[in-house]
C-alpha cells in the first residue's frame, strides 16, 4: 500500500526566520538602498521609506507568508486551492523565478571571480598592467581608472555593443559553474540541507558588515561621507520620484511575488506564528539597508577624500615641477594663495599650465552616486585597495556578496523546486536530487549567455525588465484574490486556526485597500514612463574613450524585452482562461451524459 | 694668464651647460616625498656625488676610462631640487658627448644612480630618459585558478558525499519496509497502523489538515 510522504518541515522556527532574512536580505539592500538615499534626500527619504514599510511591505509579506503556511504548497498548488482560476498566478510566479535564477547567479559567479583574485599582493585592480613595450601603462587603462578597467576589460571582457556578442569568456563559465555548484549543494536535500545553509548566508553577512562598519567609520574622510548623506533635503519628498522610489525598493527588496516565500512558509508548522515573523523580517531587511547604507558612505567618504586628496597633490606637483619650486612650499592650505601669486608673478607660463590645472571638489567626487554592480565591483574595490592590509578586506567583502546572493539564489531555486516537488507527476518518477540537479543545470547552461563578452549588456536587460512589471501585477493579483476572491473573512478564520488570534483592523485595512491601491499607481506608473521614454536605451562602455556611452537597444533586444515581461503576465489570464475552458468541458461532457 | 684660462673655461661651461642646450639633461629630485623626516639637503656635496656618479656611468658604458668628474657640468640648480647637466669630451675640446650615448650610459646605470642617492625611478627624474616598468611577478599558474580548484574541490566533495548518503538512506528505508512487508505476511510483527498508515512512518511534527473539517461553509449549499 502507499505511504504517505509528510512534508518536510523546518527543523525550528529560526531557520524559517534565518531563511527569510537570507533572502529578503540582498545584494539589492547593499547595492541599490544606498543609491536612494543619496538620490533622493539623505536622512529625508527615510521617512517615505518607512511609510511605505508599514502600508506595502509588513501586510504583503505577511499575507504571502500566511498563504503559504496554510496552503502547504508552493505558489501553483497554494493559488489552485485559493481559486481554480489562479492558477495561473503560481505558474508566472515561477516563470519569473526562473529567469531571475537564470541571470542572479551570474552576480555570484563575479563575486567568486573577484573573492579569487583577492589573494594577490598587490590587489590585480590597484594598478594597471603595462602595455605591449613596457613604457607605460595600456592606454585603456590610462583613460579610466584601474578599477574600473578590471571590472570591464579584465573581468567582463566587454564589447563594445549588444550586437557585438564575442565568445564565452571561460574564465566566468567556470566560476558561473562553480556558483551553480554551489547552489545546487545547498539545496540537494530540500529544507534538509537548506535550513542549515541558511544559518550561515543569514549571519555572516551581518559579521561582515559590522566588521566594515568599525572600519570604515575609522577611515580617514568616512565623516565627509556620511554628513553628505545624513543630511536631509527636505525638498525632495515633494518629488513624486522618491515615494514610487521608496515604494518600490520596499516591494522588490522583500522579493515579494516570486513564490520564494510561500515556499519557503509551506514548509512551517501550521501553527507557527507568521505574523511576528513577518514583521521581524521586514523590520530585520530595512534595518539592514540603513545600516548597509551607513558603511556605504563611509567608504564613500573615505574614497571621495582619498580621490580628492590625489588631486590636490596632482595639482601641487604640476605647478612645483613647472616653477621649480621648493618641496614642501605648496600644501593643500595655501595652494589657492600660492596659484594667485604665480598667476600675478608668471602669468604666461601660468595659463600655458592652466588648462591641465582641475578644479578638485570634494562635493564633486561625492556626488558621483553609482548603484548597482558598479558600486559593488568597481567603487568598493576601489576604496579597497586604498586601505591597509587590502587583501583581507577585499576576501571579506566579497564573501559577504557571496553569502547575500547565495541567500536569495536559495529563494528562488526553492521557489521553482517546491512546486515541481509538490507535483506528483514529476515527484514520483525523480527524487528531488535529480530535479535540483536538472534545475540547476539548465540554468547554468542559459546562464553562459551572460559570459560572452555581451553578456553584461543582456544581464542588465534581464535585471531591469524580466521581474519589474510582472512581479507588480503577481503581486496585485494575489491580495486581489485573496482580499476579494478568497473572502477576507474566510482568510481572517483560517488565520485564527493557525495563529490563535484575528488579524487586527490594520492588516485588514492594508491589503483590501491601502496595497492594492499603491500597487495600481506604482504600476500605472511604470507603464506611463516606459510608453513616454519612446526607445529604450543602455549603457555601454566605449573602450577608446574609457567612458560609459548612451545606445539604443536593436530591434531583436527589444522583441527579447516584450517577450520577457509578456511570458509571465500572460501567464495569470491564460490560466484563467484554460481553467474555464476545461470547466466547460467537464460541464458539457457530463450534461451530455 | 691663469686667471683668463679659469674665466675663459668658466665662460665655456657656460655656454655648453644652459636649459635647453644641445644634448643637456634635465634632472628632477624629490628627495622630501621620497625620505620624509630622513630627507638630506641638497648641497654642493651630493653635487659632486652626482658628477662622480654620471661619469661612472659614462666610464662604465664606453668602458674607455676617460671621462673625469670635470667632465659633468651642472646648472641652473632650483629650489625644486632640480638642475640641468651636460657631459663634455675631453677628447674633443669644448664640445659635449652626443645624448644617446649619455641617454645609453644612464638607463645601463640607473639602479646604481638611484641608489646611491635612495631614491628610485619616480623620485629621481631624468626627464627625456622614460624608464622601463618592471613588470609584475606572475607566478606560473595564476593564483586565482589554484583557489578556484581548492574550492571546486570541496564543494564536488560535498554533493558526492549528500548524493550518497541519500542513496544509502534511501536504500535502507526500501530495506526496512520490505522487511516489515516480509514480517507481516508472516503475522510475526504486530504494525500499529492508523488509517492505513504506519505509526513509524509518520512524521509526528508535521501535522495533517484534514480539509474536510475545516471551516468552510461555501462547500454547504446556501439555503
Amino acid at each position: 500500500q502507499a505511504m504517505e510522504k509528510s512534508r518536510p518541515l523546518w527543523d525550528n522556527p529560526l531557520q524559517f526566520v534565518f531563511a527569510c532574512i537570507s533572502y529578503a536580505v540582498g545584494l539589492g539592500n547593499v547595492w541599490r538602498f544606498p543609491y536612494l538615499c543619496q538620490m533622493y534626500g539623505g536622512g529625508g527619504f527615510l521617512i517615505p521609506y518607512f511609510i511605505m514599510l508599514i502600508a506595502e511591505g509588513m501586510p504583503l509579506l505577511y499575507l504571502e507568508l500566511a498563504v503559504g503556511q496554510r496552503m502547504r504548497q508552493g505558489s501553483i498548488g497554494a493559488w489552485k486551492i485559493i481559486s481554480p482560476y489562479l492558477c495561473g498566478v503560481g505558474v508566472a510566479s515561477v516563470v519569473v523565478s526562473s529567469f531571475l535564477s537564470m541571470y542572479y547567479n551570474v552576480i555570484n559567479a563575479w563575486a567568486f571571480w573577484y573573492l579569487f583574485h583577492s589573494f594577490q599582493d598587490p590587489l590585480p585592480w590597484a594598478t594597471c598592467p603595462l602595455n605591449s613595450n613596457r613604457t607605460g601603462y595600456e592606454e585603456e587603462c590610462e583613460k579610466t581608472s584601474s578599477t574600473q578597467y578590471f571590472w570591464y576589460r579584465q573581468t567582463l571582457n566587454i564589447s563594445p555593443s549588444l550586437e557585438a556578442s564575442g565568445s564565452v569568456q571561460w574564465e566566468q563559465a567556470l566560476c558561473l559553474t562553480l556558483a551553480w555548484l554551489v547552489v545546487y549543494l545547498c539545496i540537494l536535500r530540500g529544507t534538509e540541507s537548506t535550513g542549515k545553509v541558511v544559518y550561515v548566508t543569514a549571519s555572516l553577512p551581518y559579521c561582515v558588515l559590522i566588521i566594515y562598519l568599525i572600519r570604515g567609520l575609522t577611515l580617514h574622510g568616512a565623516v565627509n561621507g556620511l554628513v553628505y548623506m545624513f543630511t536631509p533635503k527636505l525638498e525632495q519628498l515633494s518629488n513624486p520620484k522618491t515615494w514610487i522610489s521608496a515604494a518600490t525598493q520596499i516591494f522588490f527588496s522583500l522579493g515579494l511575488g516570486f513564490g520564494s516565500l510561500i515556499a519557503f512558509a509551506s514548509y512551517n508548522e501550521p501553527s507557527n506564528n507568521c505574523e511576528r515573523h513577518a514583521i521581524i523580517v521586514s523590520l530585520i531587511n530595512s534595518t539592514t539597508s540603513i545600516f548597509s547604507s551607513i558603511v556605504t558612505f563611509s567608504i564613500y567618504g573615505f574614497k571621495a577624500t582619498f580621490n580628492y586628496e590625489s588631486c590636490i597633490n596632482k595639482v601641487i606637483l604640476l605647478l612645483m615641477n613647472a616653477f621649480d619650486l621648493e618641496e614642501g612650499s605648496l600644501t593643500a592650505d595655501n595652494l589657492n594663495e600660492m596659484k594667485d601669486y604665480l598667476m600675478a608673478t608668471h602669468p604666461q607660463e601660468y595659463a600655458q599650465l592652466s588648462p591641465q590645472l582641475k578644479n578638485c571638489s570634494l562635493e564633486a567626487e561625492l556626488d558621483t552616486a553609482v548603484q548597482g554592480t558598479g558600486l559593488a565591483f568597481i567603487v568598493y574595490s576601489e576604496a579597497i585597495k586604498n586601505m591597509e592590509v587590502p587583501q583581507l578586506y577585499s576576501v571579506l567583502y566579497f564573501v559577504m556578496l557571496l553569502m547575500l546572493g547565495i541567500g536569495s539564489m536559495l529563494g528562488n531555486t526553492a521557489a521553482i523546486l517546491t512546486p515541481l516537488t509538490d507535483s506528483r507527476v514529476i515527484a514520483a518518477r525523480f527524487p528531488k536530487e535529480v530535479i535540483s540537479g536538472v534545475v540547476c543545470f539548465i540554468n547554468c547552461v542559459i546562464g553562459l549567455i551572460f559570459t560572452m563578452e555581451a553578456g553584461n549588456y543582456w544581464f542588465d536587460i534581464f535585471n531591469d525588465y524580466a521581474a519589474t512589471l510582472s512581479l507588480l501585477l503577481i503581486v496585485l493579483v494575489e491580495t486581489v484574490a485573496v482580499c476579494y476572491i478568497y473572502g477576507i473573512r474566510r482568510f481572517e478564520k483560517d488565520l485564527h486556526t493557525m495563529i490563535g488570534r484575528k488579524p487586527n483592523w490594520y492588516w485588514k485595512i492594508m491589503w483590501a485597500f491601502a496595497s492594492p491601491l499603491l500597487i495600481i499607481s506604482l504600476f500605472i506608473f511604470y507603464l506611463t514612463d516606459y510608453i513616454l521614454t519612446g526607445t529604450l536605451q543602455y549603457q555601454a562602455w566605449d573602450a577608446t574613450q574609457g567612458q560609459l556611452v548612451t545606445k539604443d537597444y536593436p530591434g531583436y533586444a527589444l522583441v527579447v524585452i516584450g517577450l520577457l515581461v509578456a511570458a509571465s503576465t500572460m501567464c495569470i489570464p491564460l490560466g484563467a482562461l484554460l481553467t474555464f475552458i476545461r470547466k466547460r468541458l467537464k460541464r458539457e461532457s457530463i450534461s451530455t451524459v | 694668464v691663469l686667471l683668463l684660462t679659469l674665466s675663459l673655461v668658466a665662460i665655456a661651461h657656460a655656454e655648453l651647460c644652459k636649459p635647453d642646450a644641445q644634448n643637456a639633461f634635465k634632472v628632477r629630485l624629490s628627495i622630501k616625498t621620497a625620505l620624509g623626516d630622513n630627507a638630506y639637503a641638497w648641497d654642493a656635496n651630493e653635487e659632486y656625488l652626482f658628477k662622480a656618479m654620471v661619469a661612472f656611468a659614462m666610464r662604465r658604458y664606453s668602458s674607455k676610462s676617460t671621462t673625469q668628474i670635470s667632465n659633468v657640468l651642472l646648472c641652473n640648480v632650483t629650489d625644486r631640487v632640480s638642475f640641468w647637466f651636460v657631459v663634455t669630451d675631453s677628447s674633443k675640446n669644448v664640445t659635449t658627448v652626443p645624448e644617446s650615448e649619455v641617454e645609453a650610459a644612464i638607463r645601463m646605470n640607473r639602479n646604481r644612480i638611484n641608489s646611491a642617492f635612495l631614491l628610485s625611478d619616480k623620485t629621481l627624474q631624468f626627464l627625456k630618459i622614460t624608464s622601463t616598468l618592471s613588470p609584475p611577478v606572475e607566478p606560473s599558474t595564476p593564483v586565482w585558478l589554484i583557489v578556484f580548484g581548492v574550492v571546486l574541490c570541496l564543494i564536488v566533495a560535498g554533493i558526492v558525499f549528500l548524493i550518497v548518503a541519500g542513496i544509502q538512506q534511501r536504500k535502507k528505508k526500501n530495506k526496512e519496509s520490505t522487511e516489515r512487508e516480509n514480517l507481516e505476511e508472516k503475522g510475526e510483527v504486530t504494525v500499529t497502523i492508523e488509517n492505513g498508515i504506519p505509526c513509524e512512518a509518520l512524521d509526528l511534527k508535521a501535522g495533517h489538515i484534514n480539509g474536510v473539517f475545516a471551516a468552510d461553509d461555501e462547500r454547504f449549499t446556501s439555503l
